[in-house]
């Protein structure tokens, strides 16, 4: 699985320059700028949606209007100017709903094409679904068809909003309430599109399900949002990963993600999240502040966090697992490189509530140049759940003397039975390490990469065999120049 | 051409002058063997040929296959078909040694401006290079080095030096650490890469080891120097009377 070989050959190709960083040049419808009543309606009417969720949009503004962005984060930024963004941006091509391969503007299709996603290929080939999110819309879902046969549901959250009420009006919201936070409730407030994913009672998802999310337009941000229902035994891995041009202005995304895991039911959800990080001097980059949450409601229900998180100039993200049903199992397994500027505020919560619920955690912070890199994570015991473990572990991993790698982690136990274990190491690639792999023939990239790979197993094994390839190239190109 | 020639070699670590002034001279074939007091700078000497940095050369040459050595870096060197088996392996955690071999030997191929290895050569040569040193076969899924007991990491390095096949060879006390049947099969591994145009440097503290490598030179390495050089009788009579008996003081390394 490990395919140093490629993180090689990748590093050489595009010798530390982000390679996602072009702009499509495409025509665009968008709303005014800013952000008020007028402009959530504007959103809503583009994506035909029912009047309930019109209502549900306004009501978080409302809420949104009240709130004070937090900074509890160890995070040091320029808060962004809310009334300098455009909310919605959507290829003039993609106005109506998201249709077949045949009749997508070929421009977009290139776009993909220079990404590395073919769709065409990974039509025929891979057997991953995709769903297409450019900008503010979803411009394409593949294998849809497919799917309906076995009564799964893969489609643009702005179709379900239209297809799917009773499921919409059912879930949203219902893990990730909309005025939970600062970001998430701006999120329900202005959200443009995202995916959508139901699998039925004891269906086993055939195929993995992805969505691939591309931020095109300047000044836009981007506010999607995913809900995934696993119905009573039912499974389903499903990726996601994402780009953005290279700007020397900082562009949000804000997004919220919403799993629910009914009985015996698992999700996998895996993230390579890429996006644009900023150049060396730490100007421009994505500002990527996310909530993810998994609510296993079933008993024994499970759900697998897995993120490899290499771009973003900041990144505020802290994807939880409430724990539920009993007997139920939340896991986190998360790489997050930072080099440069870049800053890095991730964790999980892992929050049990019903008895014999389990989690582990691992988590791995690599940090490179003047980057910082900080796991927060939450573990709390509520005082019905009985017989409760959790594992912990936290593994930093510097390059450099000028970065820095910070553990916060917190406890709340209130209930006597449970065991909980936390394990933390700080280590540095070494001298020794780096002659050690020269001296049999490797570069000093090739070097950092190979060692940089090992110190993250545990979480890559985790990863979909596709992404792991990807993921790996992306360690190595991430780190290029951070030694030597 | 003469394999490796190093001439009034000084080095210097942290500040400290630990080479002043050694000269070596290595023919293709040879065998030579380097024994001398703790800490008379016979590690520096190797890591010196290899590049390692913070070994700061401030005088003298190293040309090797009529090449300045000194101005290729470290995995340049490798390229070139150098190989150091080391005195302490390094772990390297999560890579296994399947992983670390493959990159290396892909590298060194890319060096020599050769394709990679097929897949299915590569196994087929790990397998039955780790059976003539008879290492398991579990141990080449392992991460490199990582909780192997040192005799174990002594024959790692003999496996890494069969698929790598360097040259060149510097041995920094292979042989330490190993039991008796330990120090057979790697020795068998030294002698199998023997060949008119491959040369070895083993750096050794016993004579055992020459028993089954028989050298054609052994030096004495002291003072940041070589005192002495002669044929494998020295390593004999090095056994039997010390460095006290060349009239060299241990404790002065
Ligand atoms: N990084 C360093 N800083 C300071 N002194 C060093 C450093 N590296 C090596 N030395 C010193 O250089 C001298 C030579 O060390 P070296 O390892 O070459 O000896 P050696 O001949 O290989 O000894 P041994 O037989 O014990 O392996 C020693 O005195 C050692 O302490
Ligand atoms: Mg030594």
């Amino acid at each position: 699985m490990v395919s140093t070989l490629e993180t090689r050959q990748t590093v050489e190709e595009v010798s530390g320059d982000y390679k996602y960083g072009f702009v499509t040049d495409i025509e665009m419808v968008k709303a005014p700028k800013g952000l008020n009543e007028d402009v959530i309606k504007f959103i809503s009417a583009k994506k035909k949606e029912p009047e309930w969720l019109l209502e549900w949009r306004l009501k978080a503004y409302k809420k949104w209007l009240t709130m004070e962005e937090p900074d509890w984060p160890m995070l040091d930024y320029k808060k962004p100017d809310f009334q300098d963004i455009y909310y919605y941006a959507a290829p003039k091509s993609a106005d109506d709903r998201p249709k077949s391969l045949d009749e997508v503007d070929p421009e977009l299709l290139k776009t993909y094409e220079k990404l590395g996603i073919s769709l065409q290929e990974q039509e025929v080939l891979s057997g991953v679904a995709v769903d297409i999110v450019f900008d503010s819309v979803s411009v394409a879902t593949t294998f849809r068809e497919a799917l309906k046969k076995r009564g799964v549901i893969f489609c643009s959250i702005s179709e379900a909003a239209q297809d799917y009420p009773e499921l919409m009006k059912k879930y949203l919201g219902s893990v990730v309430p909309a005025a939970d936070n600062f970001y998430a409730t701006l999120n329900s407030a202005v959200f443009t599109d995202g995916t959508f994913v139901y699998i039925p009672k004891g269906v086993r998802c055939p195929m993995e399900l992805s969505t691939y999310f591309r931020i095109n337009e300047a000044n836009t941000g981007q506010f999607e949002r995913t809900l995934i229902i696993a119905d009573e035994g039912s499974y389903v891995s499903y990726l996601e990963g994402c780009t953005a041009p290279m700007r020397d202005e900082n562009q949000l995304h804000a997004a919220v993600v919403e799993l629910i895991i009914l009985d015996d039911a698992e999700i996998k959800y895996s993230t390579v999240q890429n996006w644009y990080p900023g150049n060396k001097d730490g100007v421009g980059g994505i500002f990527n502040f996310v909530t993810k949450r998994a609510a296993c409601r079933g008993k024994n229900s499970k759900v697998s966090w897995t993120q490899v998180e290499t771009g973003s100039a900041i990144t505020w993200k802290y994807p939880s697992c409430l724990l539920i049903g009993d007997g139920s199992v939340g896991e986190f397994y998360s790489v997050a490189i930072t080099n440069n500027y870049q800053q890095a505020d991730t964790g999980t919560k892992m929050i049990h509530i019903g008895k014999n619920t389990s989690s582990t955690i691992i988590s791995k912070g690599i940090s490179a140049g003047k980057a910082q890199n900080i796991y927060r994570g939450l573990v709390k015991v509520m005082p019905n759940a009985e017989n409760t473990r959790n594992f912990t572990q936290c593994d930093s991993l510097l390059i450099g003397d000028e970065c820095g790698a910070h553990t916060v982690p917190y406890i709340e136990a209130k209930n006597p039975t449970a065991q909980l274990e936390h394990e933390a190491t700080t280590s540095k690639i070494s001298e020794e390490q780096l002659f050690y792999c020269l001296q049999r023939g490797l570069d000093v990239e090739e070097a950092v990469s190979l060692i940089v790979n090992g110190f993250c197993k545990e979480v890559m094994m985790q990863l979909p065999m596709e992404f792991a390839v990807e993921a790996q190239k992306l360690l190595g190109i991430s780190l290029e120049g951070s030694v030597g | 051409m003469t394999m490796l020639e190093i001439k009034n070699l000084h080095v210097e670590v942290a500040g400290q002058k630990i080479l002043k002034g050694l000269n070596l001279t290595i023919n293709p074939g040879e065998v030579h063997a380097i024994m001398g007091p703790n800490g008379a700078g016979k590690s520096t000497l190797a890591y010196a040929i290899c590049g390692k940095e913070g070994y700061e050369i401030t005088e003298g040459s190293v040309t090797f296959k009529g090449k300045n050595f000194l101005e290729l870096t470290a995995n340049e060197r490798a390229g070139e078909g150098v190989f150091l088996g080391f005195q302490y392996p390094v772990e390297i955690p999560g890579v296994s040694n399947m992983n670390f071999l493959k990159a290396a030997i892909n590298s060194l191929r890319k060096y020599r401006g050769e394709d990679d290895m097929a897949a299915v050569d590569f196994l087929k040569l790990i397998r039955a290079k780790a059976e003539e040193l008879e290492m398991k076969p579990e141990m080449l899924k392992r991460a490199v080095n990582v909780g192997f007991s040192g005799g174990e990491k002594k024959r790692n390095e003999m496996v890494q030096m069969a698929m790598l096949e360097p040259i060149f060879s510097v041995l920094d006390e292979t042989d330490s650490g190993l039991d008796i049947d330990a120090l057979r099969i790697v020795a068998d591994g030294i002698n199998r890469m023997r060949s008119p145009e491959k040369s070895i440097l083993v750096i050794t503290h016993y004579q055992r080891l020459l028993d089954y490598v028989v050298p054609d030179f052994v030096h004495v390495l002291a003072n940041g120097k070589i005192v002495k050089t002669g044929d494998k009788s020295l390593a004999l009579e090095l056994e039997k009377n010390g460095y006290a008996g060349l009239g060299i003081d241990e404790n002065a390394a």
